[in-house]
């Protein structure tokens, strides 16, 4: 295959079955589910096939495809990945499949395969995208079928959680289109050229001569719409609602794929075009993090539904990630980006699981739950594995991927990663409680009697759990992709504003005494960096 | 005899002005295919076929956009220039709107089709009415001189009175139908005081004349000029229903016939905003520093009231009408940026352009679909007679889904380009407050169309609701705004390149 045909091709593979399902006769519905899992998993090997192929030592962008879209408004059609987006494409290549085929929609099937597919194209084009405005379509197509299976197959209360979700995002992004533009246009003075464009390449460039006040402001613009997207405390309240609605595929692409968006949007797009924003608003947003991170876990740990302490618990894992990010150093980033691709694995599994509780038990109150582990003993012990991954158990993959985290912002900022990882603390209580509640203790009638585990629900978990362990054994095939990629992005913040970020070992060169006199003189500044 | 050789003479005497026909034609074949119809079908109406009024009248529309075409050729090969003594203006954006007022016609035409024979209110006059409306429409959106623009928007403005109250057994039709009369005709007092001001102040009753007035020389009582452009400006505001001047349009538009509503959500907005630009652009463009402040306020005075409004209504005409203040909210955003007459890189106008032919498309589709769903009598509008269409005819929820998101700017539809249009144009003229405002009032304008949504596919239809009966003529507007939509949505240079060459063939005459 042409390499630079690929990406095309793995963003549109999921449309040509949603033509597929859209042809298929009203009276011919069993096939449905098979042609979905089909395309999706033909989607799925694609893009692991493109991690194959991807050359390890490369921080550049690579298969990228570069057309004119839209001249007149300097909109082209420009795809491609490097080490930041390819873990995040195989992510997405890896969940939908796994999604489709563990849970079966009650009613219409056609339209949820429908959306489901649609979902897909949605959510690699965002992740390839390496134009601006192209990928602000992507970013905002994703909440139609996204709104959709919320609303329609989901819980309860799912109008309201539907309408919730697209109201809030719909809202971040709206000012992001005014940030863009006001992007685009005023760095088109400042280009080489003169023309306006939106190619993320030539915009890296330009956008660099704003004025700093300026390039603040629309750094802020971004931020605003990745964060409530992510979600970053406060802008988060949309989530328990969307999450716990969800059907059980939604929740699980929604935790493991659609809040990688937001994350992803602030290296790409934050990091990337803004350095001198990114360090400035920094604090702001760590400490953000720091805040999710504990008030997701104290929140957590005081809910009654199972599904929504899944849900409060993305919040505290999402908080690490932005930390990781805005420590703005490569073992913070790196750990940023490894703990995307476990949260998306972990906490997918923790719905899928909380999903197939669900349609047994048909009811999410842990309080209703007790003794599961008699009845169903291999549900359980993958839900242990699952959940001590999310606790971030070293020798699984969510140990790595915090200690990076924890590593980069020790670096950056002592004392916020000291509070950070009394998260991890907070994590192992509210889950390891759940957990206890949930699995422990003598079953009563209604829970004596629980299915365990089908071959098909323990097919799908086989490779999440695979990969969980894996990762945490053996992350260096991933590490080594992300790492140049990493190390790029961080040399184009520094050239661009000057700025030597400091690492450990970086002391001032001087005898302990000295030290002490230039500490008392100039507070705790001298300290840490 | 000598009474004939003095008539001659006076005849001689007076300034007759040469006239060149070819970019009247359009003008021409519009009110003449009206008047042509009313003679036929009185002479020969009981002979014809029931269908042929609408027939007519698609086919007039047509013709009339095949005539446009010669008018854009010359627009460009001779640059924009004015005829009849200069008081009709041949450039790109008359044409442009002129076109989009014809494919109105047509569609209208199309919508009404059914409704017509359902609520028996059948007849040419509907039709007879519509042309003369779009034929007033395209001599407002021409017009380079303030009285042949009143008469524009005075035989635009009478026929769509008459539409209003077409519907005779049906109170409401009749109230709307006095209410805006009442209403409108005050407003074009308003309007023709303003001209009569501006022409005080300045002399002149052409935009051309205006411009150079205002350019070259200092006017001796600038508080003319500035209370005849406010009161310009009442004038148009009433047309587009822009906020303070929108009272009537909620109650209109429920009273109204829906293939009524169509037309006038479409054409006469369009027609407004176009005699708007033209006048303000090409007219005042040099004291754009003196309306643009108040401009911008109606903006977001438009985009705060239609959006917010909106959402606690629950008939979907009325939802769908302060919507449609909110989209004149977004084009004065447009009209706001275009106020920097004349500086390379302006696109203003241009965005306004195409957020008029997007929005035509969505509003008619939508009142198309509105008009198809209600029951006899015009009734039948509320919310809850939504309920449960995709199951009832999922390809019609399906494609007023479409036209909703589009309403709503979600991105692979026009209206995600509409507005992408305005904002940059808002973003290009620094008026970066009045995007920011205009975006989160879209925000709340999404919540209204996901209530629509929500009605259409979320909740279950009532166990007796009659099924539906979809005629030809409104199912084929649909078809054609939906396709329309999407493949603008997705490939959207060719219609972004026709406003920009319209834009620039209209600033090229005016400076």
């Amino acid at each position: 295959m042409d390499g630079s045909m690929v990406l095309p091709v793995i963003i549109f593979l999921p449309l040509v079955g949603v033509a597929a399902i859209a042809l298929i006769a009203p009276s011919r519905s069993e096939v449905l589910k098979p042609v979905a899992v089909a395309t999706s998993a033909a989607t799925g090997a694609l893009t692991l096939w493109l991690m194959a192929a991807f050359e390890a030592g490369d921080g550049g962008f690579q298969f990228t495809q570069l057309a004119e879209w839209i001249g007149s408004a300097g909109i082209s059609w420009h795809v491609g990945v490097d080490g930041i987006s390819l873990f995040l494409v195989v992510l997405t290549g890896f969940l939908f499949p796994i999604a489709i085929v563990a849970c079966d929609p009650p009613h219409d099937a056609k339209a949820y395969y429908i959306w489901m597919l649609v979902l897909e194209t949605g959510c690699l084009g965002v992740f390839l995208a390496l134009d601006l405005v192209l990928f602000f379509l992507f970013f905002e197509v994703v909440l139609i079928p996204m709104y959709f299976l919320i609303g329609k197959w989901g819980h309860e209360n799912r109008k309201y959680a539907a309408t919730k979700f697209f109201l809030f995002t719909m809202l971040g992004s709206a000012l992001m289109l005014v940030g863009m533009l006001a992007l685009a246009l005023l760095a088109k003075d400042y280009s080489e050229t003169g023309e306006i464009t939106f190619n993320l390449i030539d915009l890296a460039q330009s956008a660099s001569e704003l004025p700093t006040i300026t390039a603040r402001w629309i750094f802020l613009s971004f931020a605003l719409a990745f964060a409530v997207k992510v979600p970053i405390f406060p802008v988060h309240t949309w989530l328990p609602d969307a999450h716990t609605e969800a059907p059980t595929a939604g929740s699980v692409i929604l935790a493991g794929v659609l809040l990688k968006l937001g994350t992803y949007g602030l290296v790409r797009f934050g990091l990337y075009l803004f350095p001198e924003a990114s360090r400035y608003f920094a604090p702001l947003l760590f400490t953000l993090g720091v805040i999710g991170i504990l008030y997701g876990a104290v929140v957590a740990t005081m809910q009654r539904d199972l599904k929504r302490l899944v849900a409060y618990s993305s919040v505290a894992h999402l908080g690490f990630i932005v930390l990781g990010i805005f420590s703005i150093n490569t073992e913070g980033i790196e750990g940023g980006l490894l703990q995307m691709v476990n949260h998306g694995l972990s906490t997918g599994a923790l719905f899928l699981l909380v999903g197939f509780i669900y349609e047994r038990r048909h009811t999410r109150q842990i309080s209703e739950m007790i003794g599961l582990q008699k009845a169903a003993p291999v549900l359980a012990a993958v839900f242990t594995v699952v959940m001590l991954s999310s606790v971030g158990l070293p020798g699984l993959n969510g140990f790595v991927g915090e200690f990076l985290i924890l590593a980069g912002a020790f670096v950056a900022h002592r004392w916020w990663a000291v509070v950070a990882a009394a998260g991890v603390i907070l994590a192992a209580l509210y889950l390891l409680w759940a957990y206890q509640r949930v699995f422990h203790g003598t079953p009563d009638d209604a829970n004596r009697s629980m299915p365990d585990l089908n071959w098909q629900e323990k097919l799908v978990m086989v490779p999440l759990v695979g990969l969980i362990v894996f990762l945490g054994v053996y992350p260096k095939p991933v590490i080594e992709r992300m790492e140049p990629a990493v190390n790029a992005l961080i040399e184009h913040m520094e050239e661009v504003e000057g700025f030597e970020s400091p690492t450990v070992g970086d002391r001032p060169e001087g005898s302990f005494e000295e030290l002490r006199k230039l500490k008392a003189e100039y507070g705790d500044e001298g300290e840490g960096h | 005899m000598l009474a004939v050789l003095a008539e001659a003479n006076l005849l001689a005497q007076a300034d007759i002005p040469d006239i060149q026909w070819l970019p009247l034609i359009p003008h021409v074949v519009m009110a003449g295919a009206a008047v042509v119809l009313l003679t036929v079908v009185s002479v020969a109406g009981r002979w014809l076929p029931k269908w042929f009024p609408a027939a007519w009248t698609v086919a007039a529309g047509l013709a009339v956009l095949a005539t446009a075409i010669p008018v854009w050729i010359r627009a460009w090969e001779w640059g924009p220039h004015s005829v009849v003594a200069g008081s009709i203006g041949v450039d790109g954006f008359s044409v442009f709107i002129i076109v989009l007022l014809a494919c109105t016609v047509v569609l209208t035409a199309l919508v009404a089709d059914g409704f017509l024979q359902r609520e028996s209110v059948d007849g040419p006059a509907f039709y007879v009415l519509l042309m003369l409306s779009a034929a007033g429409g395209i001599t407002m959106a021409s017009a380079n001189n303030l009285i042949v623009l009143f008469l524009g928007l005075e035989i635009l403005s009478l026929a769509v009175y008459v539409l209003v109250a077409m519907h005779l057994r049906r109170a409401e039709s009749q109230e709307a139908g006095i209410k805006y009369f009442v209403l409108g005709a005050f407003a074009s007092a308003f309007l023709l005081y303003g001209i009569a001001l501006v022409y005080g102040a300045t002399g002149s009753l052409n935009l051309a004349g205006i411009e150079n007035i205002l350019e070259n020389e200092r006017l001796s009582d600038n508080g003319l000029l500035l209370a005849g452009m406010a009161m310009l400006l009442v004038g148009f505001g009433f047309k587009v229903a822009a906020v303070p001047f929108h009272a009537w349009t909620p109650d209109v538009y429920q009273g109204a016939p829906s293939p009524v509503v169509s037309y006038m959500a479409a054409g006469v907005k369009a027609a407004g905003f176009a005699a708007l630009l033209r006048v303000f652009f090409a007219g005042f463009g040099e004291v754009a520093d003196d309306w643009q402040p108040v401009v911008f306020g109606l903006a977001i005075a438009s985009l705060a009231v239609g959006s917010m409004l909106a959402i606690v209504q629950t008939d979907v005409k009325r939802i769908l009408a302060y919507s449609s203040i909110s989209h004149a909210g977004f084009i004065l955003v447009g009209v706001q940026a275009a106020g920097d007459g004349g500086m390379v890189g302006d696109r203003g106008v241009a965005s306004v352009l195409f957020y008029l032919a997007a929005y035509a498309a969505m509003a008619i589709g939508s009142f198309a679909v509105i008009t198809v769903v209600s029951s006899p009598g015009d009734e039948g509008t509320a919310l809850d007679n939504l309920r449960g269409l995709a199951t009832r005819r999922p390809l019609l929820a399906a494609a007023f889904t479409v036209l909703l998101l589009s309403q709503a700017g979600i991105p692979f539809t026009a209206g995600f380009w509409a507005k992408f249009e305005v904002i940059t144009a808002a973003v290009d003229a620094r008026s970066f407050w009045l995007a920011v405002i205009a975006m989160l009032a879209a925000v709340v304008a999404a919540f209204l169309y996901l209530r629509i949504v929500v009605a259409m596919f979320l909740e279950a239809p009532e166990p007796d609701a009659p099924r539906l009966r979809i005629p030809r003529g409104p199912a084929l507007a649909v078809a054609i705004v939906v396709l329309f939509t999407l493949v603008f949505g997705i490939y959207p240079e060719p219609l972004l390149n026709l406003a920009d060459d319209a834009w620039l063939n209209l600033r090229l005459y005016a400076h």
